[in-house]
């Protein structure tokens, strides 16, 4: 045998080696197999939930439509509607807006609008000829009931059928924003939990390892910084399997159901720029608090311990999170600014804004400040990280005395 | 106490090796060593010199500061002061691709195959992973655990696993190994076959450092051995050398009881009827003859006995360290 035919690792070289063993380690475990299961667990009780909910709703409250003809017309529908109920399930129930004297003009897109009823769409023409006025979903998926009830309400043939033409009405730019909320506040749930989970994983991740003595071996052949990094990239490298494959299974959800994103309101920098966003952003998110998390479990030897200290950093980033949110609801103002600047809430602030404002320059700046929070806290991490996790470096007094003393009791001289 | 970057370190330009006062090339070399723990001294200015190619060892009881000397040696910690030189760097991690090291505490990944374990302890020293493969399956084979290579460390004995990071202590063949307590926890055939591999690297020219707080390893391998206790370092030296702080001692049965010849017997010799025990003088062996024979002491058996590293140590380290090696857990020992 030849002596060893490499030479000195560099610090990220010797990152690699560790990033890459934990990388496979976790990715051949069973462990990785719930972490994939597990958001799945959530989404099948809402999607429970919602399923029963959507049937209670159903059975309770049947979808209205307005109607706004001449007296005889709505008669005429209304019974129609009536004699098809017996045979049809899902017919819409058919309110009355308003009784048209023979020549009035009205306008359903305004009534849609002001309407207090709660309906989904008005009919209005007449039966010969109807109009169907309302959201571009709703009418789409009315229209084969209001051509059954019109066809009947005007004595047509059963081959027969009215041509029912669609008055498709396009939110209004509050609505929009106001939808856009919804994907903004989605967006930062996912960010939110996902960073925390990794984040979590990546601490007792390094807290067995100090169990089972390896990072002894470790610290002898590479610099803690080394380990520091390559614990880090290793977990975010596992969280990308994850969502792929989450991404993957929420598409063949998606494609399985005929459905795509289109219940969701379309975030304003468009669907590819807001995934590729997302993911920039969960990924500085996990390194922010990743790092934060692996200086901490330096600190600790036991799981208890790791709960213990980590649970303050739990209770910030979940301010940050509320006031992320919070934030995302005055775009522009002093407290979205703030939310940007502040590394640990940035991440969510921009990912709101993603969903919100078309731009793409602030996330320009967004990312470049995030990249530059990162390098920091990483650095810092790393530092802390090695002085903590072996207790290594000349220690001052004064730091001695803050950052020393719960170490170098763990380190107790063995020999 | 010497502070860090003070004083001048034998040797010449940083990556080369130094050398000693005999012109040997050092492999380690450290200076005033000082490492405290929450106020406490638990390494208070260690002096080292490791000729390469050399086997030294470490002795000393548990908590003496060894391990915690080894530590610093291998930039797992920073002294608090003074200064280290491995292989001719002030940083260890530079030359951690030529170095072996076996921690006391072992410790392997459960879900790891045998042969994957060997591989990855090489990696992390610079050895290419597939030929870390190939080196680690070789020497399962080689140390009969053939049968194991594909074997989880979780499903290997407790016995197997320590020969596995064994065996990937040294899969990059380093020109340095640093071993802590290595015969800690091996039954009495496998502290034979550690004792063996040890001389063998040495043979290869491969620098050999272990710690250990069982006397009869250290006299059995060692050229040169520290004597560490409370921290400090009293001894360090050739094992001769050790052995030479103690005179021989005289064990001298006479006929007679008295006459001339009790002249020459010192006057701290002590008596058990016949039979006289005490250091040789300073004179040697010589004189004594003949004052014995001249005076008619009528010798029926006179021997002299060199010292063992035992009594050096105590010679050296003082009654109460040599106590407490004696009452650290007996280990097993292997001829």
């Amino acid at each position: 045998m030849s002596r060893t035919q490499g030479g000195r690792l560099s610090t990220l070289a010797a990152a690699y080696v560790v990033a890459r063993r934990d990388f496979v380690a976790i990715l051949f475990s069973r462990s990785f197999i719930f972490f994939l299961l597990g958001p799945l667990f959530p989404l099948l009780v809402g999607g429970l939930a919602g399923g029963i909910g959507a049937r209670v709703q159903q059975n309770v409250e049947p979808a209205k439509l307005g109607i706004a003809m001449s007296e005889f017309d709505i008669l005429a529908m209304t019974r129609a509607r009536h004699e098809l109920a017996g045979r049809l399930d899902g017919l819409p129930d058919l309110v009355e807006v308003k009784r048209l004297e023979p020549g009035e003009a009205f306008d359903p897109a305004a009534a849609m609008r002001d309407s207090r009823a709660n309906l989904g769409a008005i009919v209005t023409g007449s039966p010969q000829a109807p109009v169907l006025t309302g959201p571009v979903d709703r009418v789409e998926h009315w229209k084969g009931e209001i051509e059954l009830i019109a066809a009947e309400a005007a004595g047509l043939g059963p081959k027969t059928y009215p041509t029912v033409t669609l008055g498709k009405l396009t939110g209004s730019k509050a609505d929009t924003n106001r939808s856009r909320v919804i994907t903004a506040q989605m967006g930062q749930v996912v960010l939110f939990l996902l960073t925390m989970l990794l984040a979590g994983m990546v601490l007792s991740n390094l807290v067995e390892e100090k169990g089972n003595k390896i990072i002894e071996v470790l610290a002898a052949a590479i610099p803690m910084d080394a380990v520091f990094l390559g614990k880090l990239f290793a977990m975010l490298a596992v969280s990308w399997v994850g969502l792929s494959v989450w991404g993957l299974m929420l598409a063949a959800i998606f494609s399985g159901a005929g459905q795509g994103l289109g219940s969701v309101p379309a975030p304003a920098v468009g669907w590819p720029a807001f995934f590729a966003l997302a993911v920039a952003y969960f990924s500085l998110a996990y390194l922010l608090l990743g790092s934060l998390f692996l200086a901490i479990g330096s600190l600790a030897t036991t799981v208890r311990e790791v709960q213990t200290l980590s649970m303050p950093v739990s209770m910030l980033q979940l301010l940050n999170f509320f006031f992320a949110s919070w934030a995302m609801s005055k775009p522009g103002s002093a407290a979205e600014i703030a939310g940007v600047v502040i590394p640990f809430s940035s991440p969510f602030t921009m990912i709101a804004r993603a969903a919100q404002d078309p731009a793409l320059w602030p996330h320009a700046l967004g990312i470049a400040w995030q990249v530059f929070c990162v390098a920091l806290l990483v650095r810092l991490g790393a530092k802390l990280f090695r002085r903590w996790v072996m207790k290594s470096g000349p220690a001052g007094v004064r730091k001695r005395r803050w950052f020393g003393r719960r170490a170098d009791r763990a380190m107790q001289p063995v020999g | 106490m010497m502070k860090l970057g003070e004083g001048p370190i034998a040797g010449n330009a940083q990556a080369e090796s130094p050398l000693d006062g005999l012109g040997r090339p050092l492999a380690i070399e450290a200076r005033g060593l000082v490492k405290r723990f929450d106020g406490f001294t638990a390494v208070g200015g260690v002096d080292l010199s490791v000729p390469e190619g050399s086997i030294y060892g470490v002795l000393g009881p548990n908590g003496a500061g060894k391990t915690t000397t080894l530590r610093m040696l291998l930039g797992i910690i920073d002294p608090d002061e003074g200064l280290r030189r491995v292989l001719g760097h002030d940083r260890p991690h530079e030359v951690a691709h030529a170095i072996g090291y076996l921690p006391e505490e072992r410790g392997l990944y459960p879900a790891m195959k045998a042969y994957e374990a060997i591989a990855f302890l090489g990696s992390l020293r610079g050895l290419p992973l597939a030929e870390g493969r190939r080196r680690g399956k070789a020497l399962l084979e080689e140390h009969g655990l053939g049968y194991a290579i594909d074997r989880q460390i979780r499903q290997l004995s407790k016995g197997m696993a320590q020969q596995v990071q064994l065996l990937g202590t040294l899969v990059h063949d380093p020109r340095l190994v640093v071993f802590d307590e290595p015969f800690s926890g091996l039954d009495a055939l496998n502290q034979g076959k550690l004792e063996k591999m040890i001389r063998g690297l040495a043979a290869r020219g491969t620098t050999v450092i272990f710690s250990t707080h069982v006397i009869a390893h250290a006299e059995r391998l060692c050229d040169e051995v520290a004597i560490i206790a409370g921290g400090k370092v009293p001894f360090a030296g050739k094992v001769d050398a050790a052995r030479d702080r103690i005179r021989p001692q005289v064990r001298l049965e006479t006929r007679s009881q008295d006459g001339p010849w009790r002249a020459a017997i010192p006057a701290d010799a002590r008596r058990e009827g016949s039979l006289w025990l005490f250091s040789l003088p300073d004179s040697g062996i010589e004189p004594l003859l003949r004052a014995l024979i001249e005076g008619e002491a009528g010798i029926q058996s006179l021997s002299i006995e060199r010292a063992g590293l035992h009594d050096a140590f105590v010679a050296i380290a003082g009654e109460a360290a040599a106590r407490a090696l004696d009452e650290d857990k007996p280990e097993e020992t292997a001829r």
